[in-house]
């Protein structure tokens, strides 16, 4: 596969510090302008995502996740869409600060998405090995028998069966679950160092669901890529993930590694949505419900915008936004990579 | 085929069929009580084909889409009966074909005795006042140019006998506090209401005749996770206070084996497997129920290792070109000869048969075994 | 490597997915706006907002801030006010003729509302106060014809659509019959058979040839709709055909029905001058648009404004009709928004 690494953008290589990550997202907000006001979908979101490393951003409908993926690839509509504040780092260089240009060659090149709708993502008249080779053609100049063979490679890859003979084939002659693989090898084409997955599975059928996450997480080890995964399944974000990001609002409220976030929850949010989901391998009672509705993001309420469905509301939470608090244990000791947006964090995770 | 021709098949004889033949009579065994616990919805062979047809003048059928074929179980008075399965397995258009919306092309489906499969007029119209239904789609399931008002009126205005006419209003600001919602929005669209809200509405518009049966298709699989659970909680306390029963399809299997007493597994067209929720879910026998449960991604991170998953292979084959024999053959990992050649009957496996075992339950299964998945090693 | 190896290849494959650079860059803006009306979605909450609140309502509060429909509005009144009452605008009598004064007289543009405004024509009859009682024949024959072909090929369109299956088979079939046969052909064979044609013969000779593109949409628009949940919830309550139809499907298909007439409305009255400027339509003791533009052709260089104002009056009412019709589809297309 040496052939296909080339240098497409000018972004330096990961220089000396090691650790450092290969995204980074800071105070992100992001607005779109619509008749009744502005609505405010991100306002201020912090994460980062290294080499080999899966955050799942976990989150609801309306809850900004999708959104601030759409900004780091810069397929945001603007407008209506603003940026007003906020930088997006991929490897130390601030994205929303270069030109059109320098963001296509990464796109695509260094960050590739992988949406819910398979369907709807691909162009229905053109053949899918054209599709895929036009990846080759398009970014690297290779003729079109080449770019065919990399493509019948790369559905290998994904393991579509005989894909030698399927490469002719039109989308709508696949099935969902192999349509996504195709999107897959879309977006593995050109060997990104960092893929953005936004629902990738919900659309498919839970047998196929499996099949998919599995694929997805052996190519992402074996390119060491990483993988942002954003979805509102608890249950997917379980298997997979390595550290979370939970959304609402526009807000991060809370992030933990995966096995301490499903342990020990440390925003009542978090806390309410674990406990509402019914489980697979026991009959419970009745399910806990957060009452209410998702807010408004054209008037976002004061103070912590979940005090309004919160069980544990006090005053201090209509006032005052709480930051979001690094997480430590009783004694003092850190948690490394907990932190809470909640006033009451101490309470929620300990008492 | 010894070993087959002595288990029993579900058939008609054992339906108690009513013999109303005159409409007032039908209309009378249909207003009658069922007593709890009783059957009160019986499923015998039900089989749907879509006819394939070529041709703009003359339509010349090429072959069939067999969405269902020979679907058979019982729905109890007062219980929950989940069906589960994945995109294409007919299970919708079982839902269809229980609410008369689709003509079922054989089977019949007795409510009370009655085969409503051959009501039509006036007969008909009594049965959709007693079977209702609840919809996906909370967007497309309320017409955007009524308002929620009208909505929940419209049933009253199809069955004027329901509810005179000085009273539907406040019966309508009734189910609206029943579901949840503030009575006050009763002039409002649907467009200015959150998707957990208009479902709302449309379990309000379920509700308005009084049926006693509501089948529910994916009800929640539309709705966010904080609010799928205020629905499903709604939904239960309204079986209570209303006596109703559910048939409630799904391919969430979480939240079929939360709200149901008994859940059918269905696979192209065919129920694989039916039984209470323990013995589907603690013991299934079917391979198939068995990949859907292992498939399942559980929100505990600790299970991520311990759990054995069974991927399958490969996709639902169509249904417009089923699989000889047994229908998952293609994908099961123990398929043999015997599969292509016989399709499996649903039934109590023979090794399990007289058995005092959770496992013996109907499973259309040459060899099925029970196997728990779900609860980690 | 140098990344001048890159080939230049315009916008490459948007999100390291799109294909082709077009279908690429629908993905991206599809999949933005979807969270863009996401977004939009989640603010239209009951809580901060008034009470009820129509598709009807909402398309009106749309309708109100764009200027294409203010511009055109203003127009159409003017023109409906002309075509009602022509006697507000001016108060000579447009079939008054007087030859020896004013053969082809020039017109003075600095005299405002006055006789000869726009001048005199080949008869000596005052272009200002024809083209101000031309504009009923035009109006009336547009509207009658949009009225007509709405409901005819409404109703066609509506039967074939919902009852599918060999009716909609012949009823398609026959649409396309007539498709076949363009509008200005049909309305003339079928105006020879008349000798005494007024505007309600050529009101039925346009109906008669107008109501497929109609009908095609209606179609269209049930099928749609008729598949739509909330449709198959009101057969699941028992709701019979009537119900069903006019309750549920025909307030939804209403709005591109309405757009298409609308635009379409333009076109009649412009097919109405053709076939008077044919000499097949109206005839002269009629004042219509059509009949002096085409009494003023022959004499294009001695008095061009006996045709020029006719003639603009005519392209303003089609333009003002298809701008309405563009500003009312923006507004009901909620999509566009």
């Amino acid at each position: 596969m040496t052939t296909t690494t080339e240098k497409t953008a000018n972004v330096p290589e990961q220089s000396g510090e090691k650790n450092a990550p290969l995204l980074e997202v800071r105070d992100l907000h992001v607005e779109f302008h619509t008749r009744d006001g502005v609505a405010k979908a991100v306002n201020g979101v912090n994460y980062s995502v290294s080499a080999g490393e899966t955050l799942a951003v976990l989150g609801e409908s309306g809850s900004g996740k999708s959104v601030t993926a759409q900004a780091i690839m810069g397929i945001l509509d603007m407008p209506p869409g603003r940026i007003p504040k906020g930088e997006i780092l991929f490897r130390g260089q601030d994205m929303l600060k270069m030109s059109a240009d320098e963001r296509r060659k990464i796109r695509g090149a260094k960050i590739a998405m992988i949406f819910q709708d398979a369907l709807s993502s691909l162009n229905p008249v053109l053949s899918v090995g054209y599709q895929l080779g036009e990846m080759f053609r398009v970014h690297q100049g290779m003729s079109k028998k080449d770019a065919k063979a990399k493509a019948i490679e790369l559905m290998d890859r994904v393991r579509i069966p005989a894909a030698k003979e399927r490469v002719n084939d039109y989308p709508h002659q696949f099935s969902g679950g192999m349509r996504q693989r195709i999107m897959i090898a879309m977006a593995l084409a050109l060997e990104p160092d960092l893929i953005i997955a936004d629902e990738p599975t919900t659309a498919l059928d839970v047998t196929v669901q499996a099949q998919v996450m599995d694929l997805l997480a052996e190519l992402q080890r074996e390119f060491n890529m990483g993988l942002i995964l954003i979805t509102h399944d608890l249950g997917v974000v379980a298997d997979v993930a390595d550290k979370i990001a939970v959304m609402y609002a526009g807000r991060i409220v809370e992030t933990a590694p995966v096995h301490e976030l499903y342990k020990r929850p440390a925003h009542p949010y978090t806390r309410g949505l674990l406990d509402s989901i019914p489980r697979l391998d026991q009959k419970g009672q009745e399910l806990f419900a957060i009452k209410g509705l998702p807010p408004n993001l054209l008037n976002i309420p004061a103070g912590c915008a979940f005090s309004p469905r919160c069980p544990k509301v006090q005053d201090i939470c209509r006032t005052e936004v709480p930051a979001l608090h690094d997480v430590a244990e009783q004694d003092g000791t850190a948690m490394p990579g907990r932190r809470s947006a909640c006033h009451f964090w101490k309470e929620t995770i300990h008492g | 085929m010894a070993e087959t021709a002595d288990v029993k098949e579900p058939n008609v004889s054992d339906v108690k069929v009513s013999d109303a033949s005159t409409t007032a009579e039908v209309e009378a065994v249909l207003d009658a009580p069922v007593e709890r616990g009783e059957p009160i919805l019986q499923v015998r062979n039900l089989v749907k084909h879509f006819p394939l047809t070529q041709g703009i003048l003359l339509k010349k059928q090429v072959g069939a889409v067999k969405a269902v074929d020979g679907v058979s179980f019982d729905l109890y008075q007062g219980e929950t009966l989940g069906i589960v399965g994945e995109s294409g397995c007919g299970k919708s258009t079982v839902a269809k074909l229980l609410m008369t919306l689709e003509t079922a092309t054989s089977g019949e489906v007795f409510y009370k005795g009655q085969d409503i499969t051959k009501l039509s007029g006036r007969a008909l119209k009594a049965v959709r006042r007693n079977i209702q239904m609840v919809f996906q789609d909370p967007y497309t399931s309320l017409n955007p140019r009524m308002t929620v008002g009208d909505i929940i009126g419209e049933p009253f205005e199809i069955h004027p006998e329901v509810a005179p006419k000085g009273d539907r209003r406040k019966r309508v600001q009734e189910l609206l506090d029943v579901v949840g919602l503030n009575p006050e929005y009763i002039n409002r669209y649907p467009h200015q209401f959150s998707g957990g809200q208009r479902q709302r509405i449309g379990i309000a518009r379920g509700l308005a005749l009084n049926p006693e049966i509501i089948i529910c298709d994916e009800p929640v699989s539309a709705l966010d996770v904080s609010v799928q659970a205020q629905v499903v909680n709604l939904m239960e306390r309204l079986q209570d206070e209303f006596n109703l029963s559910y048939i409630f399809i799904a391919h969430d299997l979480s939240i079929v084996r939360h709200i149901s007493d008994r859940v059918g597994v269905m696979y192209l067209g065919k129920m694989a497997e039916i039984g209470t929720d323990v013995q589907i879910y603690d013991h299934p026998t079917h391979p198939y129920t068995q990949a859907l449960l292992s498939a399942v991604p559980v929100p505990d991170p600790e299970a991520r290792e311990g759990r054995e998953r069974i991927i399958l292979t490969g996709d639902v084959p169509s249904p417009a070109n089923p699989p000889s024999g047994c229908r998952f053959r293609t994908r099961c990992w123990k398929a043999q000869d015997k599969c292509a050649e016989e399709v499996p009957l649903l039934a109590v496996p023979e090794v399990f048969a007289g058995k005092q075992t959770p496992a013996a339950h109907e499973s259309a299964c040459h060899f099925a075994e029970e196997k728990d998945v779900v609860h980690a090693a | 490597m140098p990344d001048n190896k890159t080939p230049q290849a315009g916008p490459a494959g948007v999100a390291g997915t799109g294909p082709s650079t077009a279908a690429g860059l629908a993905d991206a803006s599809n999949a933005s706006v979807a969270s863009a009306a996401e977004v939009i979605a989640e603010a239209g909450k009951p809580e901060s907002r008034e009470k009820a609140r129509s598709l009807g309502q909402d398309a009106w509060r749309e309708l109100r801030r764009n200027w294409i429909f203010w511009v055109s509005g203003v127009l159409l009144v003017l023109l409906i006010l002309m075509a009602a009452w022509p006697s507000l605008f001016t108060d000579v009598d447009p079939r008054h003729a007087d030859l020896r004064n004013h053969y082809l007289g020039g017109p003075q543009w600095s005299h405002f509302f006055q006789e000869d405004w726009f001048g005199y024509n080949v008869q000596g009859q005052s272009v200002y106060a024809r083209t101000v009682y031309g504009a009923r024949a035009s109006i009336i024959v547009g509207v009658c014809v949009t009225i007509a072909v709405t409901v005819l090929g409404g109703i066609i369109g509506m039967i074939a659509g919902y009852f599918g299956g060999w009716v909609d088979t012949v009823l398609s079939r026959l649409t396309d019959v007539f498709f076949g046969i363009p509008l200005l052909l049909g309305g003339l064979v079928l105006l020879q058979a008349f000798t005494n044609r007024t505007v309600w013969t050529v009101t039925f000779a346009l109906t008669a040839f107008g109501w497929m593109q109609i009908a095609r949409v209606m179609r269209g628009a049930v099928i749609t709709q008729k598949q739509a949940d909330f449709v198959t919830a009101a057969r699941a309550l028992g709701a019979g055909t009537n119900r069903i139809l006019f309750r549920h499907i025909l307030p939804n298909v209403l709005g591109p029905v309405i757009v298409v007439a609308t635009i379409a409305l333009g076109g009649y009255i412009a097919t109405e001058a053709t076939l008077s400027y044919l000499g097949i339509g109206l005839k002269d003791p009629t004042v219509s648009w059509g009949v002096d533009i085409s009494a003023a052709q022959k004499d294009v260089r001695d008095g061009p404004h006996a045709l020029m104002m006719p003639a603009s009056f005519l392209s303003l009412t089609v333009l003002a009709f298809i701008l309405l019709g563009d500003a009312v589809r923006d507004a009901l297309d909620p999509k566009l928004r």
